[in-house]
């Protein structure tokens, strides 16, 4: 294999793991910081992208079609927790899966009646549809737009959450919402930020995902998988474990998938590899997440 | 015997009163006279209907037993489903038909694949279990999936059911009264298990492990023991659905299915006995009803799942349990 393309399948993985960056950082202040469990997540991901790809195809214009999506998830997740959530993050978990799951029932078929079942389509910008050359590495554009914007946005959520007055009440009440309470700060507006921003970012993926993927009711749900396995890996309610744990399992995936399978043909027979190679693709990340659970159960860089 | 035990169940208190009983005599009659009713009113749908909600009772009757009275939500539950069906399925295409084979089978393979991932997910709490048990039914489905010879993501379909006693396991009577009998026995084998010292000490380990650790249990042996049986038995009930549908399909293990499972015994009540067959009953006639009303059933469906998660915090059983007394 030429090192160009091992190059390639590193790159691509990397711009993978940033984009599930983005919904593990959400995800991991909603778990670690309110400890809600939230598997409605993927289902702002997948608002984002449709709403961003209709913006887009009407208007033409991309900075909107972000602008539209992330607005309309924050307002989509800021109601949601008004009228339900918020009544939930004193039971115990077994209910917030449950009600949580039930939101992906009603956001997938919302998403089906409006846009129908069938997959939609959004093209790359062509401002940004060429290939740029990266040391010899000829790769798309977009998706190294993609990296800049993700690596860009864990920054600044990283200097938010780790140096600013917000970032130390949300850590604060991560520790002890009570005596943060007691202090005079509104815990329920502080909540309410939280979960509103995760799902801004889930929403901002999913924009951002949306030229590259084919948007379809349901493509939540695997996303939201790989999110928990990211999050379960780096470490649950770590920004810098959210980011690093999604760059290691998006470059785990991707160079599963591309290179288990032609390294197997060259040990074993071409049905055993055939049925083999996609299979353990598959799984890898979830031996991973296992092997890390059972090994440091508090996740790679936890902040416990 | 097995009728006033019954009994004791449905109080789970042990002064049975004697209108209870009636009450079990009527419901042990109406079950089984329930097909030859349907029968009689052309309505032969229904018994498979209801053979559904007793094999998805006795897929959350054994859920419960870790998640309802151990304190274990496991998410991934479906998987021992999905194994099950397969173990049904896959001996039949080399024409391997017999019932109890298929039962060995799904018990061998369900309790080691229990006993394999119960050694590393044990030892997760919380949020962590939840999520390592997710990551084991994804394996799982993923490996379905890959199977191509048997089917692949499009699963596989049983040219003829399992045999047992020279009757088809997949025919409609038969099923409807062996998944009654299964339930029945699995309730009464879960009471006599609760109430056993082994049942006490896996409850106490449950309600405090720290204490129960203190008094020289090996606490993660119980939790074990029980995750054991309750996927064993969860992998049974995954071949008598495969003989409903006469089809296994990876389907049956995905993420969804083991978070119906779950609702199923939240809904009916988790750490109850009766709880999860009532759940399970509820939860498939909900979705029965809505299929037939509107085609966008599943966001009523979920807008009930949501309703009852806020609203309903210990379930139909423990609510009407609550409201007689």
């Amino acid at each position: 294999m030429a090192p160009s393309f091992i190059a390639f399948q590193l790159l691509n993985g990397i711009q993978y793991g940033v984009m599930l960056s983005l919904l593990a950082a959400g995800l991991t202040l909603i778990f670690g910081i309110m400890n809600f469990m939230n598997l409605s997540h993927g289902a702002y991901y997948m608002l984002g992208a449709f709403v961003g790809a209709t913006v887009y195809n009407k208007t033409g214009v991309f900075l909107l079609a972000i602008v539209g999506a992330v607005l309309a998830t924050m307002i989509v997740g800021a109601v949601a927790e008004r009228l339900v959530l918020r009544r939930l993050y004193r039971s115990d978990h077994l209910h917030q899966v449950l009600a949580t799951f039930g939101f992906i029932l009603v956001f997938d078929e919302l998403a089906k009646t409006v846009w129908g079942p069938a997959p939609y389509y959004m093209s790359v910008p062509p401002m940004l549809s060429g290939s740029f050359d990266l040391a010899g590495v000829p790769f798309p554009t977009y998706r190294l737009m993609i990296v800049a914007v993700g690596i860009s946005f864990a920054a600044c959520l990283y200097v938010v959450i780790h140096r600013s007055r917000l970032g130390m009440l949300i850590r604060a009440s991560s520790h002890d919402p009570e005596i943060v309470a007691a202090m005079g700060v509104n815990v329920k507006v502080l909540n309410a930020l939280v979960f509103t921003i995760g799902c801004g970012l889930a929403g901002l993926a999913g924009i951002l995902a949306a030229p590259i993927v084919s948007i379809e009711p349901g493509m939540g749900s695997g996303v939201l998988i790989l999110t928990l396995v990211v999050i379960v890996v780096g470490g649950v309610g770590s920004i810098k474990g959210a980011f690093l744990g999604a760059i290691l399992i998006g470059c785990i995936d991707t160079c599963g998938r591309v290179f288990i399978g032609p390294s197997l043909a060259n040990v074993a027979t071409k049905q055993i590899s055939g049925a083999a190679g996609p299979a353990l693709a598959s799984i890898i990340v979830y031996v991973v997440m296992a092997v890390v659970l059972a090994w440091r159960p508090q996740g790679l860089f936890s902040v416990r | 015997m097995a009728v006033s035990e019954l009994a004791q169940i449905l109080n789970d208190d042990r002064s049975a009163s004697a209108i209870k009983l009636v009450l079990c005599v009527i419901a042990a009659v109406s079950a089984s006279a329930f097909p030859i009713v349907a029968h009689a009113m052309d309505a032969s749908y229904y018994v498979v209907f209801v053979t559904r909600i007793l094999i998805y009772a006795l897929a959350a009757v054994s859920l419960n037993l870790v998640l309802g009275f151990g304190g274990l939500a496991s998410f991934g539950h479906a998987m021992f489903l999905s194994l099950g069906a397969y173990c049904a399925a896959v001996p039949t295409v080399y024409g391997v038909n017999g019932a109890w084979l298929h039962v060995l089978l799904a018990l061998t393979l369900g309790c080691s694949l229990a006993l394999l991932t119960g050694l590393v997910v044990l030892r997760t709490r919380e949020t962590a279990f939840i999520m390592t048990t997710l990551a084991f039914a994804q394996m799982l489905y993923f490996l379905l999936v890959s199977l191509k010879q048997f089917g692949g993501d499009e699963g596989l379909n049983m040219q003829s059911g399992s045999e047992i006693a020279g009757v088809q396991l997949s025919d409609n009577n038969v099923l409807y009264f062996v998944s009654l009998a299964v339930l029945a026995a699995v309730v009464l084998f879960q009471r006599r298990l609760l109430h056993s010292p082994f049942g006490t000490i896996f409850r106490g380990v449950a309600a405090n492990e720290q204490r129960m650790k203190a008094l020289g249990y090996p606490t993660l042996l119980y939790r074990l023991t029980a995750y054991v049986i309750s996927g064993g038995l969860c992998t049974v009930c995954g071949v008598l659905l495969a003989n409903l549908t006469l089809f296994a399909s990876p389907s049956y293990g995905s993420w969804k299915a083991s978070g119906e499972l779950m609702l199923m015994v939240v809904l009916g009540g988790a750490g109850t006995i009766g709880g999860p067959i009532v759940g399970a009953a509820a939860f498939l006639m909900i979705e029965e009803v809505t299929k037939g009303v509107s085609p966008h059933w599943p966001a009523y469906l979920g807008i009930l799942i949501i309703a009852i998660s806020v609203f309903s915090r210990n379930g139909i059983w423990t609510f009407v349990r609550r409201n007689r007394s």
